[in-house]
């Protein structure tokens, strides 16, 4: 098969009304700007730490927010925070803020404070 | 007992519970310093370095010269209440050293007039009585301005006045009631002794004598009793800053700074804030989008109190980190790195998270400047592209560092309290840096500069493409042409009050076209609104932001608003219908072909 540098991703599918969704929330009511989120991609084709890896940060925050919680802990720290996604983003999502939430809902960090 | 009275007891008790309480405060801050900062005391305690402390020390703790410089109004009231009362109590001391007669107390130069009842005898004690009450209507009157400044704080040149709590509003009443009086005490001994200066002589003669009898033991226990209050309150409320910034001013001349934890040092800081509100006359957050809680003045004392833990994590988050009320304080405190501080997000997040940038190698630039566009410049290519311009017209050879792929510089984790990942970026960039072996490394974006020239510590020099134009054109390897286009400069928060880059922009702009002053520039300059420092501000008010900064910006009719950031031209370039670009852009279009 000739290879066109992607390929499908598998189908997944979960069941939604059994999703726990309270973290999920708790990052809408933290970054509300969230929710105007069209989920076009635009953060994710300038990601810089894409630019190395095969890190998706759209996936990211659209598996958080379905509640599909595992593994994005890991995934998340590739993020180098630049800033360049909130740039870009058509919609005005503050992604930064987005990011950095995700990482203290999934890792509660020891603040000082 | 000789030259005591009851009445001294509380001024007594006052001081020596100052003296204890401050000193178990400090001696337990010394503990508290990071290995680095015991090191640097250890070297440098008793060297050269305590002379300019010292002067230091006399001009900032007693006269205010840094607070004069920026408002002369506030300075004189700070200087007359601290280099008055520095006066009342040496003068004081001399004199009455040389009129007791008996056994000598320390009190007795607080309370001289009430145990020295002679009428001033020879020339000596008639001089230091005249110049005692020229002293202290010296005070006198900047507690006068002070009480103005709480009524109707524009008169004293100021916005506003920080909102205390009831402990510091109490102190601070105490503190106004010692002088008045001290006044009325000594004018009652006056009329009744005739031991007064021109000030208390004359005040006293308009009591009559049975009145005098009957106020002169109640005034001096009130006296005494202000003092005893303001002195044992004042260690835990913000007049604690009259004596840490003595010690605060002897350990950052010995080389101490702040380290990314709390330490010893930042405590210091913490208590020698005087809450004088001078950071939030020019905050962005205030003036424009009415935030008024989240200031540097608000953040120092809940993270020196310790409590309010939300506060301190809400008010530590909502900052620019503009750098404005860092330049602006008086007591030159490191606020950005105090801000910094209360965002530490611990070390939880231990593990090498930038794994995958370990096959980035260097390409051999020997003998080639590195370009470093930054992230931000990689969405204004513009701006990269005029750099290749400039470069290949100046004959520099050049190696584009991060033109299809960008490493973070680290900052923005930084800011963010994530130090242990910014410092893995910023082993991976010295690594890749240092294996290209290139000449310098020029960045165009100030963000990344403030990083490298003080979180680096890299081998060759770095310049920001402000600084390396105006050397290219300086040295005549770039020849540009002066056209008749109008320029406003905006200096951008990192570039200007981070790196203190001012001077090479404007003589670039002058070179290639026409500048125009804007009302706030330099130091002054108002944050676009998009600092990377800032994770909480919505969308709306970060164009509320853009549009007070353009408004300065395009108020003299450019024809261009100039930058040198990246983050600034994309903020400015839908907030107006001038034309914004880049430094670097704007000599490209000018280089004689």
């Amino acid at each position: 098969m000739s290879n066109f540098g992607f390929t499908i991703k598998k189908t997944r599918s979960f069941n939604l009304s059994q999703a726990d969704l309270r973290m999920a929330n708790r990052l809408l009511e933290e970054v509300p700007s969230y929710r105007k989120c069209i989920g076009c991609g635009g953060c994710a084709a300038t990601c810089s730490a894409r630019q190395f890896t095969d890190f998706d940060i759209r996936k990211v925050h659209n598996t958080f927010r379905r509640g599909q919680y595992d593994k994005l802990a890991d995934e998340l720290r590739k993020c180098m925070l630049c800033g360049k996604c909130t740039l870009v983003c058509p919609r005005g999502v503050n992604l930064r803020s987005l990011i950095i939430n995700m990482r203290q809902l999934l890792t509660p960090s020891n603040e000082t404070f | 007992m000789a030259n005591f009275h009851p009445f001294v007891v509380p001024f007594v008790l006052g001081t020596i519970g100052l003296f204890v309480i401050c000193g178990y405060k400090y001696v337990r801050w010394i503990k508290q310093f990071d290995r680095k900062q015991q090191a640097l005391i250890r070297k440098n305690m008793f060297s050269t370095k305590i002379l300019p402390a010292i002067w230091e020390m006399f001009c900032e703790c007693l006269l205010h010269l840094r607070i004069s410089k920026k408002n002369w109004r506030l300075g004189y009231m700070h200087r007359s209440i601290a280099f008055g009362w520095f006066l009342l109590i040496v003068v004081g001391a001399i004199e009455s050293r040389i009129g007791i007669k008996g056994p000598f107390h320390f009190w007795c130069a607080i309370f001289y007039r009430f145990f020295h009842h002679n009428i001033p005898a020879n020339g000596t004690e008639m001089f230091f009585t005249q110049l005692m009450d020229l002293i202290l209507l010296y005070v006198l009157s900047g507690i006068f301005l002070a009480m103005l400044k709480k009524i109707h704080s524009r008169i004293l040149g100021m916005k506003r006045t920080t909102k205390h709590t009831i402990m510091d509003t109490t102190v601070k009443i105490s503190l106004w009631a010692i002088f008045p009086l001290r006044l009325l005490s000594e004018s009652v001994t006056a009329r009744l002794y005739a031991n007064g200066g021109f000030l208390t002589q004359s005040i006293g003669d308009l009591f009559s004598r049975p009145v005098a009898e009957f106020l002169e033991l109640p005034l001096w226990s009130l006296y005494s009793i202000a003092l005893c209050v303001f002195f044992l309150m004042m260690p835990f409320t913000r007049y604690m800053h009259i004596f840490t910034e003595v010690f605060l001013i002897y350990f950052r001349k010995l080389g101490l700074r702040d380290s990314v934890k709390m330490t010893g040092y930042t405590k210091y800081e913490l208590s020698a804030c005087s809450r004088c509100g001078m950071c939030i006359d020019r905050c962005p957050l205030y003036n424009t989008l009415d935030i008024n809680d989240v200031q540097s003045v608000y953040l120092l004392r809940n993270l020196r109190n310790l409590e309010h833990h939300q506060d301190i994590l809400a008010a530590g988050k909502n900052c620019l980190m503009c750098h404005q009320c860092a330049e602006d304080c008086p007591v030159n405190i490191d606020l950005m790195s105090i801000r910094r501080i209360s965002r530490d997000k611990g070390d939880t997040d231990m593990a090498d998270n930038y794994r995958y940038l370990d096959p980035v190698k260097g390409f051999n630039a020997i003998g080639r400047v590195a370009y470093f566009g930054g992230c931000m410049t990689q969405l204004t290519p513009t701006i990269s592209e005029s750099m290749k311009t400039i470069f290949d017209a100046a004959g520099v050879k050049y190696w584009h560092l991060d033109g299809d792929r960008a490493i973070c510089c680290g900052r923005p984790l930084m800011q963010q309290g994530f130090n242990k990942q910014a410092a893995d970026l910023r082993r991976k960039i010295t690594e890749l840096i240092g294996s290209c072996n290139a000449t310098a490394l020029v960045t165009s974006c100030p963000i990344c500069y403030n990083t490298f020239k003080h979180e680096y510590n890299l081998t060759i020099p770095v310049y920001h493409h402000t600084e390396y134009i105006d050397s290219l054109i300086k040295s005549g390897k770039l020849s540009v042409k002066q056209s008749d286009t109008t320029f406003t400069f905006h200096d951008p928060c990192d570039l200007g009050r981070g790196c203190g880059i001012y001077d090479q922009p404007r003589a670039v702009l002058k070179a290639v076209g026409q500048l125009k002053k804007v009302s706030a520039e330099k130091e002054n300059s108002v944050c676009c609104g998009m600092n990377l420092g800032n994770t909480v501000l919505s969308l709306e008010q970060q164009t509320k932001l853009r549009d007070a900064s353009l408004k300065v910006l395009t108020e003299p009719n450019p024809d261009v608003v100039v930058t040198a950031c990246p983050m600034c031209k994309k903020a400015f370039r839908h907030g107006t219908e001038v034309n914004v670009k880049d430094i670097a852009e704007v000599v490209a279009e000018e280089i004689k072909k």
